[in-house]
């Protein structure tokens, strides 16, 4: 398989938009032949990513060291070029995006929000796919930047066309919009906005790397990551390059108080695209602080440390208190991943081996549990055609088996010991009581304290969510109502994430096995390697 | 003094000039059904002048004519082709517009040839005088071509508004450059240059920098000599309109780069501050403006504007801080090529539309995309485009300015933010054009004929810049030409 050592992430990223053109090509009458080829790309995409896996050696080498790499020139002039590669900490995302991609295709087969047009809304699936694949095994910045842009379009058009239609009132303005016009856009301008701010401090590492190494200027993402280490990168300069990626990388998160589109954008789109946006979109940010704003600034990080963790713990009071004031069922799980990204940026923020591997696992069990939420409110509303939980009740026993399973997937969010949610969130609070030498405990272990009150909330919504929706007794006004429980195409795509969720949760060295090596090796290099002796016993041993 | 001519090097202008000629003569004789003919002439015209073209730029020689006053080097052919791709896109767009409503033809296209023309030679120029003329060239015709609709007031308003502004501006660069040469003696650029070396504090200097500057800020319709354009552009026939913010913006941007680049070097501090003050305002009041606009043409010319002030910010940006200022000449070309380009294909995206819906509002303009949706993934290709958002070419655009202002000084930083912030309220209203076309609800009943592929020339013109857009956004590495041009002129070709 040496032809597929080189060329399988290229597979992996690019067969979803070579799909896209195919489908182009298909009549958009011919239902059938476009679900088929796009089955048949994602499917593709899935496999190759499977492979990888099967390719992959764990433990080999020190950070740094990519497997499957590629590094063709792309844009000479500037130096930038194709450089991808995946290493422990991009291969369970990645493999993640494919997945839930693979099982959104399969989701959609017979569930199209209005105003339909599957071939449209598979093409733009598509895009969205390789812009998601590209981000996690990017390893050039102009790379990773355009891969991060390219999921702005598809998403954008997904929500406003295929999102809700209810009207909203503009925040400043006496004028009413539908809310999927004004969730779309203000989705796209905060991402952009904090994208271009993050594309100047990509510049900025661009020049300033020419002043280093003798290496002459550099995107390159491995040996800025070498510049990084040698100290390269300090003071003012390091202050505001670490500030300009952070504003692009904590929009996307989000972290509080850049938060905002989060809650609209969720609650419009169209369900597939809420579970992606969920699933996967947000992990590009706290993936870009992990592939890029720690190993090349680990300096910078260091004095971002504190704030990033205060923000966090914002993050996941903010977000908790708020579901508790939603009487929207899916505005309530959005709001949930704000405080849940808010744990996995805690872990970042520790800058230890557990923080860091807690934040990877939470960032997997989140785009599982949080996409099978959403999965489960778009299945939900789209019988009976309203998420307001004052209206609903006693829905597991009008649909036992999405009640069911939606009991399941709550308790999975809330934490549950046994399933994948709890490692995120119980390793993140470790590892704040323990964050890397020199920064300051007295935060961190504020924040550990908020964050286990935010542990409580977070139980405390979701069984107040439960309570709303599963028990009790059906609202009359569903008397006498069938409601079909779930199809098996709802089944094929939720089943093999729940089997997941329990796998990772019982054993979630299906994720570190993958992790553990990469962020040690992360963390010895960037902060030397006193700082990993803490408790990575625990991780090995978990 | 004795001329050596050459003629290979002066084929491209002198095939336009015949281009020109024959259309004109073919318009005598032919029959008014088959005036379409002059058009078919001047496609072919422009294209076959880019033959001599491509075969100079495989010679990769510089021909240095009139005692240096008309230089044909890389930097010359490669906007030389810009001009011409662009008039090849325009004649494209026109063709159709202009037959379908019964305007004359024939003086049409010579008036737009002449045009072109102009900018070839402005190309070329590297002296005041024939710099003047190149400019001049481009722009009298176009006094006339706006006012082509002669049967709309507004056409007729747009016509009289560019005419009298036009004028002023061209008496006022004209007598930036009558002072400067009454101060050096000097025509020739590099004579200016070295005449100039040591006379920083001179005040007619600083008058006649700044008199250029109002002179080409006028042409390029930076803020705040921009008033002229929203109504010029809206009145005039659409494909002129196109021209203007294409040709003729891109013509007056080159002139006035190449003046201070090439004659006023050594004054950096006089005309970089001017510089950086036009950048930040026409981007900013481009956009806000923008922002407000409900007619798409009067969108795009404010529009144009504020990327004209992206434009400045990579030039402005490096003056300022006294930095080499070869990087980003090579930047704004890069910017203009790539925004001729779009710009030409959401002008065409505009003729096609307002077509279909009989209307250049943009809320008429609703559910466009139901009826026909090539036209509107062609709306989304060009209008997300110009807002850069990858991996349409647009990015490439925006990246290439972005670099070359990074520059560790307070300004130039200044400078890129606001370059940032507007970025992002430029996504909004060229987003706002999409979300018409394809997430509002019709307003009104679009009839059958709107389900129609647009005419086939114009087809050609929207399926050109659409493929050249995405090529370069997917692959910049094709447009990478334009940056070695720019390094010709620093090396003094």
């Amino acid at each position: 398989m040496e032809w597929f050592e080189t060329w399988g992430l290229t597979v992996t990223v690019f067969a979803p938009v070579v799909g896209a053109l195919l489908l182009g090509l298909i009549n958009r009458d011919n239902e059938s032949a476009l679900k088929g080829t796009a089955l048949a790309v994602v499917a593709l995409a899935f496999i190759a990513s499977i492979l990888v896996v099967a390719g992959f050696d764990f433990g080999g080498g020190g950070y740094n060291s990519y497997q499957f790499e590629v590094n063709e020139t792309w844009i000479g002039a500037i130096n930038a070029n194709y450089h991808v590669g995946v290493d422990g900490i991009s291969l369970p995302l990645l493999v993640l995006s494919t997945f839930i991609v693979l099982l959104s295709v399969i989701y959609s087969w017979n569930h199209w929000d209005e105003p339909k047009n599957p071939k449209a809304f598979l093409i733009l699936m598509l895009i969205l796919a390789t812009g998601m694949n590209g981000t996690f095994v990017a390893l050039d910045l102009v790379l990773f930047f355009i891969f991060f842009e390219i999921v702005l379009l598809p998403m954008y058009f997904m929500i406003g066309i295929w999102g809700d239609k209810s009207p909203r009132k503009v925040p400043g303005f006496t004028k009413v919009v539908e809310t999927r016009l004004y969730a779309a856009i203000k989705f796209f301008l905060f991402t952009l906005f904090g994208s271009a701010f993050m594309l100047l401090g990509f510049l900025a590492l661009y020049f300033e790397s020419g002043n280093h190494g003798g290496l002459g200027r550099t995107f390159d993402i491995t040996q800025l990551t070498e510049l990084g280490a040698a100290g390269a990168f300090t003071g003012t300069f390091a202050f505001f390059v670490f500030g300009a990626m952070f504003l692009g990388f904590a929009v996307k998160v989000p972290m509080w108080p850049l938060h905002t589109w989060l809650p609209d954008a969720h609650t419009a789109a169209p369900t597939v695209g809420s579970v992606l946006l969920a699933a996967i979109l947000l992990k590009l940010g706290s993936y870009g602080f992990i592939r890029i704003s720690l190993p090349i600034l680990p300096e910078e990080a260091r004095n971002w440390a504190p704030f990033i963790a205060i923000l966090a713990v914002i993050g996941i009071i903010y977000g908790s208190l708020a579901c508790l004031a939603q009487t929207d069922m899916k505005r309530l799980i959005a709001f949930s991943s704000v405080g849940h990204m808010g744990f996995v940026m805690l872990g970042i923020a520790t800058m230890t081996d557990v923080g860091i591997n807690a934040s990877i696992i939470g960032m997997v069990a989140h785009g599982l549990i949080t996409g099978l939420l959403f999965f489960l409110a778009g299945s939900m509303s789209h019988r009976y055609h309203t998420r307001e939980m004052s209206r609903l009740g006693g829905n597991i026993t009008l649909m036992p088996v999405i009640g069911g399973i939606f009991a399941f997937t709550a308790m999975a969010s809330l934490g549950l010991p046994g399933l994948a949610g709890f490692w995120g969130e119980f390793m993140s609070l470790v590892s704040a009581y323990n964050p890397l030498d020199g920064l300051s405990l007295g935060v961190f272990r504020t924040a550990m304290v908020l964050g286990a009150v935010g542990t409580i909330l977070t139980a405390g919504y979701m069984l107040w969510m439960l309570q709303r929706v599963n028990l009790g007794e059906p609202n009359r006004e569903w008397e006498g109502r069938e409601f079909h429980d779930a199809d098996r195409f709802e089944l094929a795509a939720w089943v093999p994430v729940i089997v997941l969720i329990v796998i990772i949760g019982f054993y979630p060295k299906v994720v570190f096995n993958s992790t553990t090596d990469t962020v040690t090796a992360l963390v010895d290099m960037a902060f030397g390697s006193d700082a990993t002796a803490s408790i990575s016993s625990l991780v090995k041993g978990g | 003094v004795t001329f050596e001519i050459d003629y290979l090097a002066l084929a491209p202008e002198l095939i336009v000039v015949a281009t020109m000629i024959l259309v004109l003569a073919l318009d005598l004789v032919l029959a008014r059904a088959q005036k379409y003919w002059t058009a078919t002439v001047s496609v072919a015209g422009t294209a076959l002048a880019l033959i001599p073209l491509a075969v100079l730029a495989l010679n990769d020689e510089v021909v240095s004519m009139f005692d240096g006053s008309y230089v044909v080097d890389e930097f010359a052919l490669v906007l030389k082709g810009l001009f011409l791709v662009a008039a090849y896109i325009v004649f494209l767009m026109s063709h159709h517009y202009i037959e379908s409503d019964r305007y004359y033809q024939g003086e049409y296209y010579f008036l737009l040839l002449a045009s072109i023309l102009g900018s070839m030679v402005m190309a070329s120029s590297r002296d005041l005088i024939v710099l003047f003329i190149g400019l001049e060239l481009v722009t009298a015709p176009l006094f006339l071509l706006a006012g082509w609709r002669k049967g709309d007031v507004k056409s007729n308003e747009a016509s009289m508004k560019y005419f009298i502004l036009g004028v002023l501006s061209t008496a006022i660069l004209l007598y930036g450059m009558s002072l400067l040469f009454g101060l050096t003696g000097e025509v020739a650029f590099a004579g200016i240059a070295e005449a100039t070396a040591g006379m920083a504090d001179e005040p007619a200097l600083i008058m006649a920098i700044l008199f250029l500057m109002v002179g080409f800020g006028f042409k390029v319709a930076a803020v705040p000599f921009h008033f002229w354009a929203p109504d010029t552009y809206e009145g005039a026939p659409t494909p002129i309109s196109a021209y203007l913010s294409v040709n003729s913006k891109g013509a007056g941007f080159v002139a006035m780069l190449i003046v201070m680049y090439q004659a006023l070097p050594g004054l950096s501090d006089v005309w970089a501050p001017a510089l950086w003050l036009l950048a930040a305002l026409s981007m900013t009041v481009g956009n806000l403006s923008a922002l407000r606009q409900s007619n798409i043409v009067r969108l795009l010319a404010y529009s144009s504007v504020a990327q004209a002030g992206f434009m400045l910010v990579p030039f402005a940006a490096a003056a300022v801080a006294g930095a080499d200022l070869q990087e980003a000449f090579g930047a704004t070309l890069i910017y203009l090529v790539i925004y001729a380009l779009m710009n030409l294909g959401a002008f065409a995206v505009v003729i096609a539309g307002a077509r279909k819906t009989g209307s250049g509002e943009i809320s008429r303009w609703a559910g466009l995309a139901r009826v026909d949706p090539i036209l509107g993934v062609l709306t989304a290709v060009f209008f997300f485009s110009l807002a850069g958002i990858p991996p349409l070419a647009g990015w490439f655009a925006k990246f290439e300015m972005f670099r070359s202002v990074m520059i560790a000084d307070p300004a130039t930083i200044a400078l890129a933010v606001i370059a940032a912030v507007n970025a992002v309220i430029a996504l909004y209203y060229y987003a706002r054009v999409v979300r018409s076309v394809w997430l509002d609800d019709p307003t009104v009943e679009l009839t059958e004929e709107a389900g129609a592929a647009p005419a086939g020339s114009l087809r050609l013109a929207l399926g050109v810049a659409a493929a050249v857009t995405v090529a370069i956004g997917v692959y910049p590495d094709i447009a990478g030409f334009v940056r070695d041009a720019a390094q010709v002129l620093a090396t003094g070709g």
